[in-house]
């Protein structure tokens, strides 16, 4: 798909209006992502119910691909359990190096999978894992949470 | 401007689809600097400053001739004033290593300003923070300019070092440094100016701007990567301690201890890198045949046809002078509701290169109150055709990210 196809097709809608952005009341747990090159900064904020991620939500500012791709991951991860989740991330991060092309595998991404044209854009990669890679950091290392300022 | 008649000069756009318009960054090479590499190769390959052969000697030549180039192409008034580096972040890490660690204590002062690139931050934080000196900031207008009154209240019987950019690489602004110098002078501060943007564009005399240091590198004006150019003041670089120590930087060697050679070599440890020295040199040949008069008339024309077909847009913000002619073909600017690293994607699939971030200036990019921005940074070589394709996809790049216009 041509890059400006790209942005119109699957970018704009989630970049233009977020489903999932704002500010959580009482989340559980809350990190910080930073991509310094393009200066992504997201917040991103999780409710737990025990293993189950109850609400996903993020505030921030970034590019279009950061900014899109967090609000389709908070759409995709709520009411999973925290080991889907993190399975979910494996495989958007496969994905996204370009290691897993097979549609079957990618099935489980549902609407994220729409952003594998980013691993013909090596330049965004960042951009596009930020919102993933800070949920992993999050969920695998509990104690980082931040306090939400 | 028809017809631009130094492309041909350029094996790159010869070759290629590309726009480019990134030349803050990097330039592109002509020919005759491609062929200088492989002539040196080609027919004078020996290790410089060694050989007692005839190659070797040889070899040493031809790098010692493109010192004496460097010294003339800024006035200095002696090659040995003229230190060979990688770059400019390194030129300016020896000065702030060298001279700034053995010369500065608790209650100095080092003065830079909010515009400097990162190579021109980093290493006084590193050396301020290791001295206890104080690290001083210049802050410009809104239009990037730094008044007499900024600096002439905070450069002052403290000030031990001013380290100040010539040519800002966002703004491309040019600092007063002739004058911050002379003021600075009278305090006895040494003055560094980081001359990697102004080199490129426009005629550089150390000894009119009575500069202490002066840093620049080779890539920026057509030179091979990993060339750069330190100039010292004799009197001061003799008195330096070596920033690197190693092979053939030393007059003798014991086990426990070492003499250093002379200036400039005591300042250059280990295999020299005479290919970019050559490369240097012949760059500055070339640039001198098209000269600084052509350089900046073509490019501020095509900067004023760039900030003019945009100025209609109304929802691209452009930063720095109204003036075109103050720019040194660098225009930065953000198109609101549009994250710069989305202008270069889409801009990337209409093959027109330029630069999206920080631009290595984050204090600067906190001062503009942006978190980044885009640069379209233009060189002698590119042309008004180029400028109008650069415009159109700017013109489209708010409907390619869903907004109506």
């Amino acid at each position: 798909m041509e890059i400006k196809q790209f942005y119109r097709e699957i970018v704009n809608e989630h970049n233009l209006h977020p489903m999932h952005k704002g500010r959580m009341e009482g989340p559980d747990l809350v990190l910080r992502g930073v991509n310094p090159s393009c200066g992504d900064d997201i917040i991103l904020q999780l409710k737990l119910n025990g293993e189950i991620i109850e609400d996903a939500m993020f505030i921030g500012t970034g590019c279009a691909i950061s900014q899109a791709s967090v609000d389709m991951m908070a759409d995709q991860i709520i009411g999973k359990t925290k080991e889907k989740a993190l399975e979910m991330a494996q495989v958007f991060m496969g994905m996204i190096k370009g290691n897993i092309t097979d549609e079957a595998e990618l099935e489980v991404l549902d609407e994220a999978a729409a952003l594998q044209d980013v691993s013909h854009m090596p330049a965004r990669v960042k951009c596009a894992v930020l919102g993933w890679h800070t949920m992993q950091e999050i969920l695998n290392n509990p104690e980082k949470s931040e306090k939400l300022s | 401007m028809e017809e631009n008649i130094y492309r041909k000069d350029f094996p790159f756009f010869s070759d290629n689809k590309y726009i480019y318009l990134d030349n803050a960054a990097t330039t592109q090479r002509p020919k005759v600097v491609l062929d200088a590499i492989c002539d040196f190769y080609k027919k004078s390959n020996a290790n410089p400053l060694r050989g007692l052969y005839d190659l070797g000697i040889e070899a040493t030549n031809r790098y010692e001739q493109a010192r004496e180039r460097v010294a003339e192409f800024i006035n200095a008034s002696d090659s040995s004033e003229i230190v060979f580096t990688r770059n400019t972040s390194e030129s300016i890490n020896l000065v702030a290593y060298s001279y700034g660690l053995s010369n500065l204590k608790e209650g100095d002062e080092v003065v830079i300003s909010v515009m400097e690139h990162h190579s021109n931050i980093l290493p006084w934080q590193f050396v301020c923070n290791n001295t206890k000196a104080k690290l001083i900031y210049l802050e410009p207008d809104k239009n990037g300019v730094i008044s007499r009154k900024e600096y002439e209240s905070k450069i002052g019987k403290k000030t031990k070092i001013v380290s100040i950019g010539h040519v800002s690489n966002v703004l491309g602004v040019t600092n007063p440094v002739k004058e911050i110098a002379s003021y600075a002078h009278k305090f006895g501060a040494v003055v560094v100016v980081d001359a990697a943007q102004s080199a490129p564009h426009k005629k550089i005399d150390v000894r009119d701007l009575d500069a202490d240091f002066l840093a620049f590198s080779g890539h920026k004006l057509m030179a091979p990567m990993g060339i750069g150019v330190l100039y010292g003041k004799k009197s001061l670089l003799e008195h330096m301690p070596p920033f690197l120590r190693g092979g053939e930087m030393i007059e003798y060697v014991t086990r426990d201890s070492a003499t250093f050679a002379e200036v400039p070599h005591k300042f250059e440890a280990g295999t020299v890198n005479a290919e970019g020295a050559v490369g240097l040199a012949k760059a500055i040949d070339y640039l001198e045949s098209v000269g600084f008069d052509t350089i900046e008339n073509i490019e501020n024309e095509l900067t004023a046809y760039l900030m003019d077909g945009i100025k209609d847009l109304k929802y691209i913000n452009t930063y720095g002078s109204i003036n075109p002619s103050e720019h040194s073909g660098i225009v930065t600017f953000t198109i609101e509701g549009v994250h710069p690293h989305d202008i270069a994607s889409i801009l990337n699939e209409d093959n027109i290169c330029i630069r999206a971030g920080h631009h290595c200036a984050q204090p600067l990019m906190q001062f503009l109150k942006v978190g980044s921005t885009a640069r379209a940074s233009i060189y002698f070589y590119n042309t008004k055709k180029e400028i109008e394709k650069l415009i159109y996809s700017l013109a489209n790049v708010r409907k390619v990210m869903g907004y109506g216009d």
